[in-house]
């Protein structure tokens, strides 16, 4: 029975499984340094489809039925759908699943929406809700594009601390099951603010949050940094990853080596030019599905933090001024 | 303990963190390729005129010519989507020549198309170039009346 630790974090003991799990992603992120990992990789971004919100949607429906495929589920084998994304009242989540007629909890989390899912869904899978709860989301860069920065044929110019939104989705199937990877205890991220007002520097924004998320999780679960094999951010991208290690190395730890970003895995940022790195509620759900899941199945991570992290603001509160509020939630993910 | 501070620096200390970290634009890389870019623009412009003239059109009809001209070049170039490609390296060099406000008024039109031809395509036609025209037409109102005051006192 899932038992709060202490200030946010959950210890679960209910061998919770991420019995399967799916990624749908874009070409250019097929084109990537993970490319091979995913299991669908589309030709274009638009999938056919009349518009790109439609494609993001389909992604996300992909990766569900990815997901279940590979754990020979059948639709009705799912209790609980916890899925959320990034675009205006969650919509890619809603028309991605609205076919599915599953009890569905639309969550908002920005680009950490993946970790919230996951522990909610994790959370309901130890409280032995129902027997499998999914928790999904994606993202997609046209969508994303459109709604916050500017036409795709616009001829803009990204500053270099802009990180690129991330076609692509991620699906994991939890359930109470003797099979690795297992969800130990999730730490709730806490709303964080800087300070920064910058929207083209999400990373500088984010970096604050993942470090008390993190740094919490030490020291509510009482370990440290060397009893985890890795340590996986979201998004931080490159500002943001280096502003996480100079915040550690003030506590006199040293997380190079031990520490990776999904938003700098995701992409070969000098060949694909994307800036800061990637982005999206669909980077870390993409990675976290394609490459960090599987290595600690096949038993190459033992113990690993993967902590997604979101900026919680609008179109609206960075035109009026408002400061970034970031803020990371936590998994601690192990194959025992 | 529960409402414990984890992560103990001021904001102010935090901006200079993440100052270090944040990589600025090369403009010495950036600045020659716009004036390049935006320079090859222009010539084009001045070509566009040459002909005008050579084909027996007045000095204005030729420089209407071609700004006609070059907006429909623009336009055909972010139709086919290899504007913003160009765009990417020139930067203020394809902004400011009148094929920027071109692209910046199509893409919007092209983007928006799939909320219909009235909420979409025409709605947010000007939701980029609307703000150069209201300040445009505001800035040449606020000098016209200057000039009215200067020649009211015989100027």
């Amino acid at each position: 029975m899932a038992r709060l630790l202490c200030d946010g974090t959950v210890e679960l003991n209910g061998g919770v499984s991420v019995y399967s799990y799916g990624s749908a992603v874009g070409k250019m992120e097929g084109d990537g340094p993970l490319g091979a990992c995913f299991d669908y990789i589309a030709k274009g971004a638009e999938l056919g489809k009349e518009t790109w919100e439609q494609a993001e949607s389909t992604f996300q429906q992909y990766a569900f039925e990815i997901a279940l495929k590979k754990g020979s589920f059948i639709k009705d084998d799912i209790s609980f759908i916890f899925a959320g994304d990034l675009l205006n009242q969650c919509t890619g989540s809603a028309y991605g699943l609205r076919d599915t007629s599953l009890p569905f909890f639309g969550v908002y989390g920005a680009c950490s929406t993946m970790a919230e899912s996951l522990s909610l869904a994790s959370l309901f899978a130890d409280m032995r809700l129902g027997e499998y709860s999914a928790a999904i989301t994606s993202s997609h860069f046209c969508s994303a594009e459109r709604q916050f920065r500017f036409p795709i044929n616009y001829g803009g110019v990204r500053t270099p601390t802009a990180q690129w939104t991330a076609t692509a989705s991620g699906c994991c199937i939890v359930g109470a099951a003797d099979k690795p990877p297992f969800v130990k205890s999730f730490t709730t991220g806490k709303i964080t603010d800087m300070g920064v007002k910058d929207a083209n520097n999400m990373g500088a924004a984010m970096a604050g949050a993942a470090y008390d998320t993190i740094k919490r999780h030490f020291i509510n679960t009482k370990t440290t940094l060397a009893d985890y094999d890795a340590v996986f951010t979201g998004d931080l991208g490159q500002v943001g990853s280096d502003t996480l290690k100079e915040l550690f190395e003030r506590d006199n730890i040293s997380i190079e080596g031990k520490h990776e970003d999904c938003g700098l895995m995701l992409y070969d940022r000098e060949k694909q030019d994307v800036h800061a790195g990637g982005s999206g509620c669909g980077c870390s759900a993409s990675v976290l599905c394609g490459h960090i899941l599987p290595m600690i199945e096949k038993g190459e991570l033992h113990r690993v933090l993967f902590a997604a992290t979101g900026a919680l603001m609008s179109t609206t509160s960075v035109q009026q001024g408002e400061s970034i509020p970031g803020i990371s939630h936590l998994l601690e993910l192990s194959d025992n | 303990m529960k409402g414990d501070v984890i992560l103990n620096v001021s904001k102010k200390e935090y901006e200079s963190i993440y100052q270090k970290h944040s990589g600025k634009s090369k403009l010495y890389i950036t600045i020659p390729k716009a004036f390049a870019i935006g320079g090859f623009i222009c010539c084009i412009g001045e070509f566009f005129t040459n002909m005008y003239l050579y084909m027996g059109f007045d000095a204005e009809k030729a420089a209407a010519y071609t700004s006609i001209t070059l907006v429909l070049l623009s336009a055909l170039f972010t139709g086919f989507g290899l504007y913003e490609r160009i765009a990417k390296h020139a930067g203020a060099g394809t902004l400011v020549p009148i094929t920027g406000f071109a692209n910046a008024v199509v893409s919007p039109a092209l983007e928006f198309h799939t909320e219909g031809l009235v909420l979409g395509t025409a709605a947010k036609m000007f939701v980029i170039a609307g703000p150069v025209i209201v300040y445009g037409i505001f800035s040449a109102f606020v000098y016209g009346i200057v000039l009215v005051i200067i020649k009211a006192f015989g100027g």
